[in-house]
């Protein structure tokens, strides 16, 4: 077990417009890829977020070894229940996610 | 062909200025920027302002005023003053009418205004022509008449519309980023797919490069596809750079939604001309109907004061959570029972989870932390009122009656800081038209003169 962010080249979150929270590992390698494509437990990021699983969105790009998540943001963006504007701090969470 | 030049990703941010000579240099067809984007929050939509600087603004706004007289090509701003609400986008006309006088020019400026009444709204969401995306708030005609501002987002149609009057300069209110990109590349018959694809990767300027802080892109549209070239010297294109900028602010990187279709890039080919241009096809443009332009519309949420305290003493640090969860609901008691109405108070404590909040299960605090202390309430007055009510607790609570009275650092006197009326975004639905220019607005002048 390691946390994400000793794997992965970069994870980047943002805003896919207010209602959205996109999250984009950039995995470096062919090998990172596969390791955190098959180690890193969809549900977990769910429980993370506490999202949705439902509608939770994953995609697995081994064409840009990169494995992104999408999923209705936390608090809807600026609302008083929002800490982060732009979403950019959801990516430091993602990093120390453990995988298998 | 066309050519579409990119200053930059967005008016304000900057670019270099070599970058956008070298793109002048290549005779574009048109100049297209984008000027703003939800991502800053919904008190730019809520109060139609922008969040750049005028002096900013101008500074930019007129050196691409000058690029636009060198190249004898239209210039078309998408999404004026930040949030592309009226009087945004009345706020970058004035600025334009300036730059004008200022340098003697003669221009014929075409406006397309995005702004919707809340009213039309209503009856529209009556007629069954507002359907909700998801996640979709609950909303309600109430809810429509209540939005301080309602923008529908224009795309390729209404641009072309503005470009049809000949205008030197196109200044619209709210659009797709893309929109402005594509309008004259599809008008002139380039491939559907490619264009849509092209203008993706160009809206944010350099930054699907290997230098983003560059700005200036130019892309060629044609036939089959699209070729990016980074204006800035160094700057590179590579399918790598290219193909990743489709996740960029993107829930899905393969598909892309558009007034009147969606975008599918999923049988794209990225190819490397040489070391820093990229040449991209088999991008598809699947029409849609019918056809829909997404809505955007925020309302007042009421009204914040914020306090903030420095905690440095061991004890309290040790014992933070439990001192601000006793301040918390000591406060809300005495607010409710001598001034009652609809408030909420929030402690956050910088230092520990202020970021994340409970969804942050590895926070480690450190020797010092901060409190903020929001108020939101229905009023004014009344978020004020119960700002000023915390403010003992936050000077001078002690964890226990046993102990000595405490005293904690503010940093300023008075500690509290009105922060206005706050706004909340409250529209992801999309509205059914039958023509495209149905809720839009275009008008011509000449200015300068």
């Amino acid at each position: 077990m390691t946390a994400l962010k000793n794997i992965a080249d970069k994870v980047r979150s943002k805003n896919a417009g207010p209602f959205w929270l996109t999250l984009d590992v950039f995995c470096g390698t062919a090998e990172a890829f596969a390791r955190i494509s098959s180690g890193l437990d969809t549900g977990l990021v769910a429980d993370m977020f506490k999202a949705d699983p439902a509608t939770l969105k994953r995609f697995d790009m081994p064409e840009l070894n990169v494995v992104k998540f999408s999923m209705p943001r936390p608090a809807v963006q600026g609302t008083h229940a929002d800490r982060d504007m732009h979403g950019a701090s959801f990516a430091v969470l993602l990093g120390e996610i453990e995988i298998r | 062909m066309v050519k579409v030049l990119i200053p930059s990703g967005a008016l304000g941010l900057g670019y270099d200025r070599d970058a956008l000579a070298r793109g002048i240099a290549e005779r574009p067809d048109i100049i297209a920027i984008d000027g703003g984007s939800t991502d800053s929050g919904p008190h730019y939509l809520g109060t139609g302002t922008s969040k750049y600087s005028r002096g900013s603004t101008k500074a930019e706004w007129a050196e691409l005023m000058a690029a636009q007289a060198e190249a004898g090509v239209p210039l078309v701003i998408g999404t004026a003053g930040t949030c592309g609400a009226d009087d945004a986008v009345d706020w970058l006309v004035d600025i334009t009418r300036e730059i004008a006088r200022e340098r003697g020019q003669t221009l014929k400026l075409a406006v397309l205004k995005s702004g919707q009444d809340g009213d039309a709204m209503a009856a529209a969401l009556e007629g069954g022509r507002i359907t909700p995306l998801a996640p979709a708030p609950e909303i309600s005609a109430d809810l429509l008449r209540d939005c301080t501002n309602i923008v529908a987002l224009a795309g390729a149609e209404q641009i072309q519309a503005a470009l049809d009057t000949g205008a030197d300069i196109v200044i619209a209110g709210r659009t797709t980023d893309t929109a402005i990109i594509s309008a004259l590349p599809l008008q002139r018959g380039c491939h559907a797919g490619g264009v849509w694809h092209g203008a993706k990767i160009g809206e944010c300027g350099a930054l699907a490069t290997t230098s983003p802080n560059t700005g200036t892109i130019l892309i060629e549209f044609d036939a089959e596809g699209f070729t990016i070239t980074p204006m800035g010297k160094d700057a590179r294109a590579t399918p790598r750079t290219v193909s990743a900028h489709m996740l960029y602010e993107n829930s899905d990187p393969y598909r892309l939604y558009e007034p009147g279709g969606y975008l599918d890039v999923t049988g794209a080919e990225y190819e490397a001309l040489d070391d820093r241009r990229v040449r991209v096809t088999g991008s598809e443009w699947v029409v849609t109907q019918p056809y829909t332009v997404k809505l955007e519309g925020a309302r007042r949420a009421g009204f914040q004061t914020v306090s903030l305290v420095f905690v440095r003493d061991p004890h309290y640090v040790e014992n933070i959570r439990a001192w601000v969860d006793d301040i918390h609901a000591k406060c809300i008691a005495k607010a409710k029972a001598r001034v009652g109405g609809d408030f909420q108070i929030e402690l956050r404590i910088i230092g520990a989870d202020a970021t994340l909040g409970p969804l942050d299960t590895n926070a480690k605090p450190g020797t010092e932390l901060g409190v903020m202390g929001i108020v939101t309430a229905e009023t004014e007055a009344l978020s004020r009122e119960v700002a000023k009510m915390l403010n003992p607790y936050l000077l001078h609570h002690p964890l226990t009656e046993q102990e000595e009275m405490p005293t904690f650092a503010f940093p300023f006197s008075p500690p509290e800081m009105p922060r206005g009326a706050v706004y909340e975004f409250c529209l992801n639905h999309v509205l059914a038209l039958d023509d495209p220019m149905d809720v839009f607005r275009l008008s011509i002048e000449e200015i300068g003169t």
